[in-house]
Protein backbone atom coordinates (compact mmCIF):
# COMPACT_ATOMS: atom_id res chain seq x y z
CA UNK A 1 0.00 0.00 0.00
CA UNK A 2 1.24 3.11 -1.07
CA UNK A 3 2.08 5.67 1.49
CA UNK A 4 0.51 8.90 1.77
CA UNK A 5 3.14 11.08 0.81
CA UNK A 6 5.59 10.10 -1.46
CA UNK A 7 7.96 11.93 -4.03
CA UNK A 8 6.83 11.54 -7.59
CA UNK A 9 8.41 12.22 -11.10
CA UNK A 10 6.59 14.76 -12.51
CA UNK A 11 6.76 15.36 -16.00
CA UNK A 12 6.36 19.01 -17.21
CA UNK A 13 5.56 20.06 -20.98
CA UNK A 14 6.51 23.78 -22.87
CA UNK A 15 3.17 24.26 -24.80
CA UNK A 16 2.55 27.37 -27.40
CA UNK A 17 -0.23 28.69 -26.63
CA UNK A 18 -2.08 28.36 -29.81
CA UNK A 19 -5.18 26.01 -30.61
CA UNK A 20 -4.35 22.29 -30.92
CA UNK A 21 -1.09 22.22 -29.73
CA UNK A 22 -2.47 20.74 -26.52
CA UNK A 23 -4.40 18.14 -28.42
CA UNK A 24 -1.10 16.98 -30.32
CA UNK A 25 0.24 16.30 -27.03
CA UNK A 26 -2.64 14.11 -25.34
CA UNK A 27 -2.63 12.60 -28.52
CA UNK A 28 1.08 11.66 -28.59
CA UNK A 29 0.57 9.94 -25.14
CA UNK A 30 -3.26 8.16 -26.27
CA UNK A 31 -1.22 6.46 -28.57
CA UNK A 32 1.02 4.85 -26.58
CA UNK A 33 -1.17 3.77 -23.95
CA UNK A 34 -0.65 6.23 -21.78
CA UNK A 35 -3.10 6.94 -19.15
CA UNK A 36 -2.45 10.13 -17.56
CA UNK A 37 -2.97 10.45 -13.66
CA UNK A 38 -2.66 13.93 -12.72
CA UNK A 39 -2.93 17.11 -15.10
CA UNK A 40 -2.36 20.90 -14.54
CA UNK A 41 -2.39 23.15 -17.37
CA UNK A 42 -0.96 26.80 -16.38
CA UNK A 43 -1.22 29.51 -18.93
CA UNK A 44 1.14 32.80 -19.90
CA UNK A 45 -0.31 35.10 -22.33
CA UNK A 46 2.36 33.25 -24.94
CA UNK A 47 2.96 29.58 -23.89
CA UNK A 48 1.58 27.27 -21.41
CA UNK A 49 2.93 24.52 -18.72
CA UNK A 50 1.46 21.01 -18.30
CA UNK A 51 2.58 19.54 -15.55
CA UNK A 52 1.62 15.58 -15.58
CA UNK A 53 1.75 12.84 -13.34
CA UNK A 54 2.07 9.68 -15.82
CA UNK A 55 2.34 6.20 -14.90
CA UNK A 56 6.07 5.53 -15.65
CA UNK A 57 7.48 9.04 -16.04
CA UNK A 58 10.93 8.20 -17.86
CA UNK A 59 8.61 6.28 -20.79
CA UNK A 60 6.27 9.12 -20.81
CA UNK A 61 9.53 11.71 -21.50
CA UNK A 62 11.12 9.51 -24.15
CA UNK A 63 8.01 9.37 -26.19
CA UNK A 64 7.17 13.31 -25.80
CA UNK A 65 11.04 13.53 -26.84
CA UNK A 66 10.62 12.00 -29.78
CA UNK A 67 7.60 13.92 -30.71
CA UNK A 68 9.58 16.80 -30.49
CA UNK A 69 8.24 18.29 -27.22
CA UNK A 70 10.74 20.46 -24.54
CA UNK A 71 10.41 18.66 -20.94
CA UNK A 72 11.34 19.07 -18.11
CA UNK A 73 11.40 16.12 -15.24
CA UNK A 74 10.97 17.62 -11.58
CA UNK A 75 10.28 15.86 -8.27
CA UNK A 76 7.52 16.69 -6.59
CA UNK A 77 5.23 15.41 -3.31
CA UNK A 78 2.21 13.04 -3.88
CA UNK A 79 -0.24 13.47 -1.25
CA UNK A 80 -3.40 11.02 -0.32
CA UNK A 81 -6.24 12.73 1.83
CA UNK A 82 -9.39 12.26 2.56
CA UNK A 83 -12.19 13.47 0.43
CA UNK A 84 -13.89 15.73 2.51
CA UNK A 85 -14.28 19.59 3.50
CA UNK A 86 -11.20 20.43 5.42
CA UNK A 87 -9.25 17.70 3.61
CA UNK A 88 -6.85 20.00 2.11
CA UNK A 89 -6.30 21.92 4.90
CA UNK A 90 -5.56 19.67 7.68
CA UNK A 91 -3.28 17.24 4.84
CA UNK A 92 -1.56 19.64 3.54
CA UNK A 93 -2.01 23.46 3.49
CA UNK A 94 -1.92 23.82 7.40
CA UNK A 95 1.10 21.70 7.99
CA UNK A 96 3.20 23.41 5.36
CA UNK A 97 1.82 26.88 6.58
CA UNK A 98 3.07 25.35 10.19
CA UNK A 99 6.55 24.58 8.95
CA UNK A 100 7.36 28.05 7.02
CA UNK A 101 6.97 26.66 3.48
CA UNK A 102 5.63 28.06 0.34
CA UNK A 103 3.94 26.45 -1.81
CA UNK A 104 5.02 26.70 -5.20
CA UNK A 105 2.15 24.92 -7.19
CA UNK A 106 -0.66 22.31 -6.39
CA UNK A 107 -2.90 20.85 -8.36
CA UNK A 108 -5.44 17.40 -7.61
CA UNK A 109 -6.65 14.40 -9.18
CA UNK A 110 -8.81 11.59 -8.36
CA UNK A 111 -8.12 8.32 -6.69
CA UNK A 112 -9.35 4.59 -7.39
CA UNK A 113 -9.70 4.80 -3.48
CA UNK A 114 -13.49 5.83 -3.18
CA UNK A 115 -13.26 8.92 -0.43
CA UNK A 116 -9.93 9.53 -0.96
CA UNK A 117 -8.67 12.52 -3.22
CA UNK A 118 -4.74 13.13 -4.62
CA UNK A 119 -2.95 16.39 -4.43
CA UNK A 120 0.48 16.78 -6.39
CA UNK A 121 2.00 19.41 -4.77
CA UNK A 122 5.57 21.62 -5.35
CA UNK A 123 7.56 22.91 -2.56
CA UNK A 124 11.23 24.38 -2.92
CA UNK A 125 12.50 22.74 -0.27
CA UNK A 126 10.74 18.84 -0.95
CA UNK A 127 12.53 17.06 2.34
CA UNK A 128 10.74 19.43 4.54
CA UNK A 129 7.92 19.59 3.05
CA UNK A 130 7.75 16.17 2.77
CA UNK A 131 8.48 15.99 6.63
CA UNK A 132 6.01 18.53 7.55
CA UNK A 133 3.23 16.71 5.78
CA UNK A 134 4.37 13.30 7.23
CA UNK A 135 4.23 14.33 10.75
CA UNK A 136 0.93 15.98 9.94
CA UNK B 1 5.45 77.37 -55.69
CA UNK B 2 9.19 77.53 -55.20
CA UNK B 3 10.88 79.16 -52.58
CA UNK B 4 13.86 79.38 -55.01
CA UNK B 5 12.48 79.45 -58.09
CA UNK B 6 15.66 80.43 -59.95
CA UNK B 7 17.80 77.73 -58.72
CA UNK B 8 14.91 74.94 -58.43
CA UNK B 9 14.71 75.60 -62.40
CA UNK B 10 17.94 76.29 -63.37
CA UNK B 11 18.76 74.52 -66.62
CA UNK B 12 20.74 71.58 -66.94
CA UNK B 13 24.02 73.16 -68.00
CA UNK B 14 24.40 76.03 -65.40
CA UNK B 15 23.39 73.54 -62.87
CA UNK B 16 26.51 70.89 -64.16
CA UNK B 17 28.42 74.15 -63.92
CA UNK B 18 27.64 74.96 -60.32
CA UNK B 19 27.32 71.21 -58.93
CA UNK B 20 31.07 70.79 -60.85
CA UNK B 21 32.67 73.84 -58.92
CA UNK B 22 30.94 72.79 -55.86
CA UNK B 23 32.36 69.53 -56.43
CA UNK B 24 36.24 70.54 -56.46
CA UNK B 25 35.52 72.83 -53.56
CA UNK B 26 34.22 69.98 -51.41
CA UNK B 27 36.72 67.86 -52.40
CA UNK B 28 39.76 70.34 -52.29
CA UNK B 29 38.84 71.02 -48.64
CA UNK B 30 37.88 67.27 -47.33
CA UNK B 31 41.34 66.41 -48.52
CA UNK B 32 42.99 69.45 -46.48
CA UNK B 33 40.79 69.38 -43.10
CA UNK B 34 39.53 65.64 -42.77
CA UNK B 35 42.78 63.13 -42.40
CA UNK B 36 40.43 60.05 -42.83
CA UNK B 37 39.78 61.46 -46.43
CA UNK B 38 43.05 62.91 -47.19
CA UNK B 39 44.19 59.19 -46.39
CA UNK B 40 41.23 57.93 -48.59
CA UNK B 41 42.33 59.82 -51.63
CA UNK B 42 45.95 59.90 -51.23
CA UNK B 43 45.29 55.54 -51.27
CA UNK B 44 43.65 56.20 -54.46
CA UNK B 45 46.37 58.47 -55.94
CA UNK B 46 43.63 61.08 -56.69
CA UNK B 47 43.60 64.85 -54.66
CA UNK B 48 41.52 67.73 -55.32
CA UNK B 49 42.88 68.38 -59.09
CA UNK B 50 41.78 65.15 -60.22
CA UNK B 51 38.32 66.64 -60.90
CA UNK B 52 37.73 68.16 -63.69
CA UNK B 53 34.70 67.11 -64.73
CA UNK B 54 31.78 65.54 -63.27
CA UNK B 55 31.85 62.24 -64.53
CA UNK B 56 35.61 62.16 -62.20
CA UNK B 57 33.40 61.77 -58.99
CA UNK B 58 33.78 57.39 -60.16
CA UNK B 59 37.83 58.04 -58.66
CA UNK B 60 36.69 59.48 -55.37
CA UNK B 61 36.35 56.63 -52.55
CA UNK B 62 33.17 55.59 -51.23
CA UNK B 63 31.46 56.13 -47.96
CA UNK B 64 29.96 53.55 -45.63
CA UNK B 65 28.15 53.46 -42.58
CA UNK B 66 31.14 52.32 -40.67
CA UNK B 67 33.34 54.88 -41.89
CA UNK B 68 31.03 57.08 -39.74
CA UNK B 69 31.30 54.38 -36.79
CA UNK B 70 34.78 54.40 -37.26
CA UNK B 71 35.80 58.03 -37.47
CA UNK B 72 32.93 58.67 -34.69
CA UNK B 73 32.86 61.26 -33.28
CA UNK B 74 34.19 64.23 -34.90
CA UNK B 75 36.85 62.10 -37.63
CA UNK B 76 34.57 63.73 -40.59
CA UNK B 77 34.82 67.27 -39.06
CA UNK B 78 36.22 69.87 -41.48
CA UNK B 79 35.91 72.92 -39.70
CA UNK B 80 37.50 74.11 -36.03
CA UNK B 81 35.19 72.92 -33.25
CA UNK B 82 34.16 76.66 -32.35
CA UNK B 83 32.60 76.63 -35.88
CA UNK B 84 30.01 74.29 -35.27
CA UNK B 85 26.76 75.08 -33.77
CA UNK B 86 24.83 71.63 -33.79
CA UNK B 87 25.28 68.38 -33.31
CA UNK B 88 22.76 66.08 -34.55
CA UNK B 89 23.43 62.14 -33.62
CA UNK B 90 21.07 58.97 -35.01
CA UNK B 91 18.42 57.12 -32.30
CA UNK B 92 19.13 53.83 -30.66
CA UNK B 93 21.97 51.74 -31.52
CA UNK B 94 24.62 48.79 -30.19
CA UNK B 95 27.61 51.11 -29.79
CA UNK B 96 28.13 54.11 -31.05
CA UNK B 97 25.42 56.32 -33.19
CA UNK B 98 26.29 58.18 -36.11
CA UNK B 99 27.13 61.93 -35.72
CA UNK B 100 26.66 64.97 -37.83
CA UNK B 101 27.56 68.79 -37.02
CA UNK B 102 26.72 71.68 -38.64
CA UNK B 103 28.24 75.52 -38.94
CA UNK B 104 25.70 78.40 -38.78
CA UNK B 105 25.85 78.61 -42.42
CA UNK B 106 25.46 74.29 -42.80
CA UNK B 107 22.35 75.08 -40.96
CA UNK B 108 20.70 78.02 -42.70
CA UNK B 109 21.24 76.17 -46.21
CA UNK B 110 19.17 73.61 -44.25
CA UNK B 111 16.15 75.56 -43.03
CA UNK B 112 16.55 76.74 -47.07
CA UNK B 113 16.30 73.33 -48.51
CA UNK B 114 13.42 72.21 -45.91
CA UNK B 115 11.83 76.16 -46.87
CA UNK B 116 11.87 74.47 -50.56
CA UNK B 117 10.49 71.39 -49.56
CA UNK B 118 7.36 73.36 -47.58
CA UNK B 119 6.75 75.66 -50.05
CA UNK B 120 6.70 72.69 -52.86
CA UNK B 121 3.92 71.46 -51.06
CA UNK B 122 1.92 74.54 -50.90
CA UNK B 123 3.20 75.89 -47.35
CA UNK B 124 3.31 80.02 -46.97
CA UNK B 125 3.77 82.72 -44.54
CA UNK B 126 -0.05 82.88 -42.51
CA UNK B 127 -0.26 78.73 -42.63
CA UNK B 128 -0.25 76.89 -39.24
CA UNK B 129 2.58 73.88 -39.34
CA UNK B 130 2.25 71.53 -36.59
CA UNK B 131 5.46 69.06 -36.64
CA UNK B 132 4.79 66.24 -34.91
CA UNK B 133 8.67 64.50 -36.01
CA UNK B 134 10.44 64.06 -32.38
CA UNK B 135 12.53 67.05 -31.43
CA UNK B 136 15.50 65.90 -29.86
CA UNK B 137 19.21 64.84 -31.38
CA UNK B 138 16.97 63.22 -33.99
CA UNK B 139 17.27 65.60 -37.37
CA UNK B 140 13.71 65.38 -38.14
CA UNK B 141 12.31 67.92 -35.40
CA UNK B 142 14.43 71.07 -35.58
CA UNK B 143 15.64 70.30 -39.53
CA UNK B 144 11.40 70.73 -40.05
CA UNK B 145 11.19 73.40 -37.71
CA UNK B 146 13.89 75.65 -39.13
CA UNK B 147 12.77 75.53 -42.40
CA UNK B 148 9.05 76.28 -41.73
CA UNK B 149 9.83 78.86 -39.28
CA UNK B 150 12.05 80.41 -42.15
CA UNK B 151 8.58 80.58 -44.41
CA UNK B 152 7.23 82.40 -41.69
CA UNK B 153 4.75 79.88 -41.34
CA UNK B 154 3.70 79.45 -37.64
CA UNK B 155 5.25 76.40 -36.40
CA UNK B 156 3.48 74.11 -33.25
CA UNK B 157 6.43 72.82 -31.97
CA UNK B 158 4.23 69.45 -30.85
CA UNK B 159 7.22 66.65 -31.45
CA UNK B 160 6.01 62.97 -31.72
CA UNK B 161 3.28 61.48 -28.83
CA UNK B 162 -0.07 62.44 -27.05
CA UNK B 163 -2.45 62.37 -29.79
CA UNK B 164 -5.19 63.51 -28.02
CA UNK B 165 -2.87 66.64 -27.71
CA UNK B 166 -2.60 66.51 -31.12
CA UNK B 167 -5.88 66.27 -32.31
CA UNK B 168 -7.30 68.81 -30.17
CA UNK B 169 -4.29 71.46 -31.66
CA UNK B 170 -5.11 70.50 -35.00
CA UNK B 171 -9.29 71.22 -34.34
CA UNK B 172 -8.59 74.47 -32.28
CA UNK B 173 -5.90 76.15 -33.85
CA UNK B 174 -6.87 75.28 -37.83
CA UNK B 175 -3.73 73.74 -38.32
CA UNK B 176 -2.97 73.94 -42.36
CA UNK B 177 -0.05 71.59 -42.52
CA UNK B 178 0.98 68.71 -41.17
CA UNK B 179 5.23 67.01 -40.91
CA UNK B 180 5.54 63.85 -39.20
CA UNK B 181 5.92 59.85 -39.98
CA UNK B 182 3.55 57.95 -42.23
CA UNK B 183 2.91 55.78 -39.82
CA UNK B 184 2.13 58.90 -36.87
CA UNK B 185 0.10 60.67 -39.17
CA UNK B 186 -2.07 57.17 -39.69
CA UNK B 187 -2.25 56.81 -35.62
CA UNK B 188 -3.52 60.25 -35.30
CA UNK B 189 -5.92 59.46 -38.25
CA UNK B 190 -6.77 55.92 -36.04
CA UNK B 191 -7.34 58.12 -33.05
CA UNK B 192 -9.42 60.69 -34.23
CA UNK B 193 -11.83 58.33 -35.17
CA UNK B 194 -11.82 56.66 -32.18
CA UNK B 195 -12.84 59.87 -30.56
CA UNK B 196 -15.69 60.33 -33.47
CA UNK B 197 -13.48 63.31 -34.70
CA UNK B 198 -13.14 63.46 -38.61
CA UNK B 199 -10.48 65.28 -39.47
CA UNK B 200 -10.53 65.33 -43.32
CA UNK B 201 -13.67 67.16 -42.98
CA UNK B 202 -13.60 69.43 -39.82
CA UNK B 203 -10.17 70.12 -39.80
CA UNK B 204 -8.54 72.88 -41.94
CA UNK B 205 -5.67 70.64 -42.77
CA UNK B 206 -4.25 71.31 -46.28
CA UNK B 207 -1.01 69.24 -46.71
CA UNK B 208 1.37 66.77 -45.08
CA UNK B 209 5.10 66.24 -45.41
CA UNK B 210 5.64 62.40 -44.56
CA UNK B 211 9.02 60.70 -44.04
CA UNK B 212 11.85 59.05 -41.73
CA UNK B 213 10.22 55.76 -43.07
CA UNK B 214 9.18 54.30 -45.76
CA UNK B 215 5.22 54.77 -47.34
CA UNK B 216 3.77 52.54 -49.99
CA UNK B 217 0.97 54.12 -52.57
CA UNK B 218 -1.80 52.41 -50.55
CA UNK B 219 -0.55 53.99 -47.39
CA UNK B 220 -0.32 57.37 -48.45
CA UNK B 221 -3.96 57.22 -49.56
CA UNK B 222 -5.09 56.12 -46.47
CA UNK B 223 -3.25 58.78 -44.87
CA UNK B 224 -4.49 61.01 -47.25
CA UNK B 225 -8.26 59.85 -46.70
CA UNK B 226 -8.11 59.92 -43.25
CA UNK B 227 -6.63 63.65 -42.59
CA UNK B 228 -8.14 64.71 -45.82
CA UNK B 229 -4.87 66.51 -46.93
CA UNK B 230 -2.21 66.41 -49.70
CA UNK B 231 0.43 63.63 -48.39
CA UNK B 232 4.11 64.50 -49.87
CA UNK B 233 7.11 62.04 -49.76
CA UNK B 234 10.30 63.35 -48.67
CA UNK B 235 13.64 62.13 -47.82
CA UNK B 236 16.38 62.86 -45.96
CA UNK B 237 19.23 60.98 -43.68
CA UNK B 238 21.41 62.31 -40.98
CA UNK B 239 24.60 61.47 -42.52
CA UNK B 240 24.07 63.79 -45.43
CA UNK B 241 21.60 66.21 -43.90
CA UNK B 242 18.44 65.25 -42.65
CA UNK B 243 15.18 66.12 -43.68
CA UNK B 244 15.69 68.21 -47.09
CA UNK B 245 17.34 65.83 -49.41
CA UNK B 246 14.72 65.07 -51.48
CA UNK B 247 11.01 65.68 -51.88
CA UNK B 248 7.52 65.50 -53.80
CA UNK B 249 6.39 68.35 -55.81
CA UNK B 250 2.03 68.15 -55.81
CA UNK B 251 2.07 66.07 -58.73
CA UNK B 252 3.25 63.27 -56.48
CA UNK B 253 5.26 61.35 -58.85
CA UNK B 254 8.82 61.06 -57.93
CA UNK B 255 10.73 62.78 -55.23
CA UNK B 256 13.32 65.93 -56.57
CA UNK B 257 16.60 65.58 -55.11
CA UNK B 258 18.17 69.07 -54.50
CA UNK B 259 20.69 68.64 -57.24
CA UNK B 260 22.25 71.98 -56.53
CA UNK B 261 23.48 70.40 -52.69
CA UNK B 262 23.77 67.03 -53.88
CA UNK B 263 25.86 64.99 -56.60
CA UNK B 264 23.10 62.33 -57.31
CA UNK B 265 24.55 58.67 -58.85
CA UNK B 266 23.29 55.66 -58.68
CA UNK B 267 25.29 52.79 -58.89
CA UNK B 268 25.06 49.02 -58.89
CA UNK B 269 25.37 47.74 -55.55
CA UNK B 270 27.48 44.82 -56.22
CA UNK B 271 29.79 46.16 -58.59
CA UNK B 272 29.99 49.87 -57.51
CA UNK B 273 29.75 50.70 -61.22
CA UNK B 274 26.75 53.27 -62.50
CA UNK B 275 23.68 51.88 -63.16
CA UNK B 276 22.37 51.72 -66.42
CA UNK B 277 20.01 54.98 -67.10
CA UNK B 278 16.67 54.18 -65.54
CA UNK B 279 18.08 50.63 -63.94
CA UNK B 280 16.95 50.08 -60.03
CA UNK B 281 20.20 51.07 -58.26
CA UNK B 282 21.69 52.13 -54.67
CA UNK B 283 21.71 55.90 -54.12
CA UNK B 284 24.82 57.46 -53.51
CA UNK B 285 24.76 60.95 -52.37
CA UNK B 286 28.14 64.04 -52.31
CA UNK B 287 27.83 66.98 -50.39
CA UNK B 288 28.28 69.93 -52.56
CA UNK B 289 27.84 72.65 -50.17
CA UNK B 290 28.08 71.21 -46.65
CA UNK B 291 30.93 73.03 -44.67
CA UNK B 292 31.22 70.88 -41.40
CA UNK B 293 30.81 67.24 -42.46
CA UNK B 294 31.71 67.15 -46.26
CA UNK B 295 30.60 63.49 -47.30
CA UNK B 296 31.97 61.83 -50.42
CA UNK B 297 29.79 59.55 -52.06
CA UNK B 298 27.61 58.16 -49.55
CA UNK B 299 26.08 54.63 -49.66
CA UNK B 300 22.58 54.99 -48.61
CA UNK B 301 21.61 51.51 -49.46
CA UNK B 302 18.29 52.69 -50.08
CA UNK B 303 17.44 51.17 -53.38
CA UNK B 304 15.91 53.93 -56.19
CA UNK B 305 15.50 54.44 -59.68
CA UNK B 306 15.78 58.09 -61.43
CA UNK B 307 12.84 59.46 -63.38
CA UNK B 308 14.31 60.52 -66.57
CA UNK B 309 11.38 63.06 -68.26
CA UNK B 310 11.43 66.33 -66.42
CA UNK B 311 8.39 66.90 -63.90
CA UNK B 312 5.53 69.50 -65.02
CA UNK B 313 6.38 71.45 -61.89
CA UNK B 314 9.16 72.81 -63.67
CA UNK B 315 11.75 72.30 -61.26
CA UNK B 316 14.80 70.82 -63.40
CA UNK B 317 16.07 68.55 -60.60
CA UNK B 318 15.90 64.77 -60.95
CA UNK B 319 13.41 63.21 -59.33
CA UNK B 320 13.84 59.84 -57.75
CA UNK B 321 11.35 56.56 -57.18
CA UNK B 322 10.55 56.23 -53.81
CA UNK B 323 12.70 53.66 -52.15
CA UNK B 324 11.95 50.56 -52.98
CA UNK B 325 14.45 48.57 -50.64
CA UNK B 326 17.53 48.53 -48.94
CA UNK B 327 20.73 46.85 -49.66
CA UNK B 328 21.24 46.05 -46.50
CA UNK B 329 19.11 43.64 -43.69
CA UNK B 330 17.93 47.08 -42.00
CA UNK B 331 13.99 47.80 -41.33
CA UNK B 332 12.94 50.77 -40.33
CA UNK B 333 10.52 50.10 -36.85
CA UNK B 334 8.70 52.91 -36.05
CA UNK B 335 11.11 55.24 -37.57
CA UNK B 336 14.19 53.96 -35.83
CA UNK B 337 16.68 51.87 -37.90
CA UNK B 338 16.73 48.26 -36.53
CA UNK B 339 19.86 46.51 -37.82
CA UNK B 340 19.03 41.81 -37.03
CA UNK B 341 22.55 42.18 -36.38
CA UNK B 342 22.08 44.02 -33.06
CA UNK B 343 19.40 41.68 -32.42
CA UNK B 344 21.57 38.50 -32.24
CA UNK B 345 24.07 40.56 -30.26
CA UNK B 346 21.68 41.02 -27.75
CA UNK B 347 19.89 38.02 -27.85
CA UNK B 348 23.49 36.53 -27.43
CA UNK B 349 23.99 38.31 -24.82
CA UNK B 350 21.26 36.46 -22.91
CA UNK B 351 22.47 33.42 -20.84
CA UNK B 352 20.52 30.41 -21.71
CA UNK B 353 19.26 31.27 -24.98
CA UNK B 354 19.60 29.67 -28.19
CA UNK B 355 20.47 31.25 -31.30
CA UNK B 356 17.33 30.39 -32.88
CA UNK B 357 15.74 33.09 -33.42
CA UNK B 358 13.40 35.14 -35.54
CA UNK B 359 12.62 38.82 -36.21
CA UNK B 360 8.52 39.26 -36.98
CA UNK B 361 7.84 43.19 -37.82
CA UNK B 362 3.83 43.95 -38.08
CA UNK B 363 1.63 46.53 -38.33
CA UNK B 364 -1.31 47.02 -35.80
CA UNK B 365 -3.42 49.55 -36.34
CA UNK B 366 -0.80 51.88 -38.07
CA UNK B 367 2.05 50.93 -35.37
CA UNK B 368 5.00 48.92 -36.18
CA UNK B 369 5.53 46.25 -33.62
CA UNK B 370 8.57 44.21 -33.24
CA UNK B 371 8.69 41.00 -32.19
CA UNK B 372 11.59 38.76 -31.75
CA UNK B 373 10.49 34.77 -31.26
CA UNK B 374 13.38 32.84 -29.51
CA UNK B 375 13.34 29.20 -29.34
CA UNK B 376 13.10 27.77 -25.63
CA UNK B 377 15.65 25.12 -24.88
CA UNK B 378 15.53 22.08 -22.96
CA UNK B 379 18.03 24.05 -20.77
CA UNK B 380 15.90 27.51 -20.21
CA UNK B 381 12.83 25.22 -19.25
CA UNK B 382 12.71 24.67 -15.59
CA UNK B 383 8.85 23.83 -15.04
CA UNK B 384 7.77 27.40 -13.30
CA UNK B 385 6.09 30.06 -15.21
CA UNK B 386 7.85 32.81 -13.53
CA UNK B 387 11.66 32.42 -14.55
CA UNK B 388 10.06 32.03 -18.00
CA UNK B 389 7.94 35.30 -18.18
CA UNK B 390 11.14 36.82 -16.47
CA UNK B 391 13.14 35.79 -19.57
CA UNK B 392 10.92 37.28 -21.76
CA UNK B 393 11.07 40.68 -19.93
CA UNK B 394 14.74 40.07 -19.37
CA UNK B 395 15.35 40.15 -23.24
CA UNK B 396 12.74 42.32 -24.34
CA UNK B 397 14.48 44.92 -22.07
CA UNK B 398 17.72 44.16 -23.00
CA UNK B 399 16.13 44.49 -26.51
CA UNK B 400 14.83 47.81 -25.80
CA UNK B 401 18.22 48.94 -24.51
CA UNK B 402 19.82 48.34 -27.68
CA UNK B 403 17.24 48.98 -30.38
CA UNK B 404 15.43 52.33 -28.09
CA UNK B 405 12.22 50.74 -29.16
CA UNK B 406 10.37 47.95 -27.29
CA UNK B 407 10.04 44.58 -28.47
CA UNK B 408 8.16 41.76 -27.49
CA UNK B 409 9.99 38.78 -26.66
CA UNK B 410 7.93 35.07 -27.10
CA UNK B 411 9.45 31.81 -26.35
CA UNK B 412 8.81 29.06 -28.82
CA UNK B 413 9.46 25.38 -28.92
CA UNK B 414 12.25 24.74 -30.31
CA UNK B 415 12.53 23.49 -34.29
CA UNK B 416 9.43 26.05 -35.07
CA UNK B 417 11.46 28.27 -36.57
CA UNK B 418 12.78 27.32 -39.90
CA UNK B 419 15.83 26.46 -40.26
CA UNK B 420 18.38 26.52 -43.98
CA UNK B 421 21.41 25.56 -45.17
CA UNK B 422 22.69 29.02 -45.93
CA UNK B 423 21.71 32.58 -44.18
CA UNK B 424 18.68 31.99 -41.90
CA UNK B 425 15.81 34.09 -43.14
CA UNK B 426 15.96 36.08 -40.22
CA UNK B 427 13.18 38.38 -40.92
CA UNK B 428 9.51 38.25 -41.33
CA UNK B 429 8.26 41.95 -42.36
CA UNK B 430 4.55 41.21 -42.55
CA UNK B 431 4.21 44.84 -43.36
CA UNK B 432 2.87 45.70 -46.89
CA UNK B 433 5.50 48.83 -47.66
CA UNK B 434 6.51 50.67 -50.97
CA UNK B 435 6.50 47.22 -53.17
CA UNK B 436 3.53 48.66 -55.56
CA UNK B 437 4.82 48.57 -59.27
CA UNK B 438 3.71 52.03 -59.60
CA UNK B 439 6.66 53.62 -58.35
Amino acid sequence: MASPVSRVKQVSVFIENRPGRLVEMLRVLENKDINIQALSLADAPDFGIVRMILPDADQGIDVLHQAGFTIRKTDVLRVEMPHRPGGLVDTVAEPLARAGLNIEYLYASVDPAPGQAVVVVKVRDLDAAEKALTLG
Amino acid sequence: MYWNEEAETIPREKLEAIQLQRLQDTVQRAYENVPFYRQALDERGVNPQSIRALSDVAVLPFTTKQDFRDTYPFGLMAVPIDRVVRIHASSGTTGKPVTAYYTQKDLDNWANLMARVLTAGGLRKGDLLQNAYGYGLFTGGLGAHDGAQLIGAAVVPSSVGNSRRQILLIQDLGVTGLACTPSYALIIGETARELGVDLATTSKLRVGFFGAEPCSEPMRKEIEDVLGLKALDIYGLTEILGPGVAHECLNQKGLHLAEDNFLVEVIDPETGQKAAPGQKGELVLTTLTKEAMPILRYRTRDIVSLYPDQCPCGRTFVRMTKITGRTDDMLIVRGVNVFPSQIEDALLRVDGLEPHYQIVVDRDSHLDELEVWVEVSEDIFTDEMAPLETLELKVGKELETVLGIWTKVRLVEPGTLERSEGKAKRVIDRRELGTTKDN
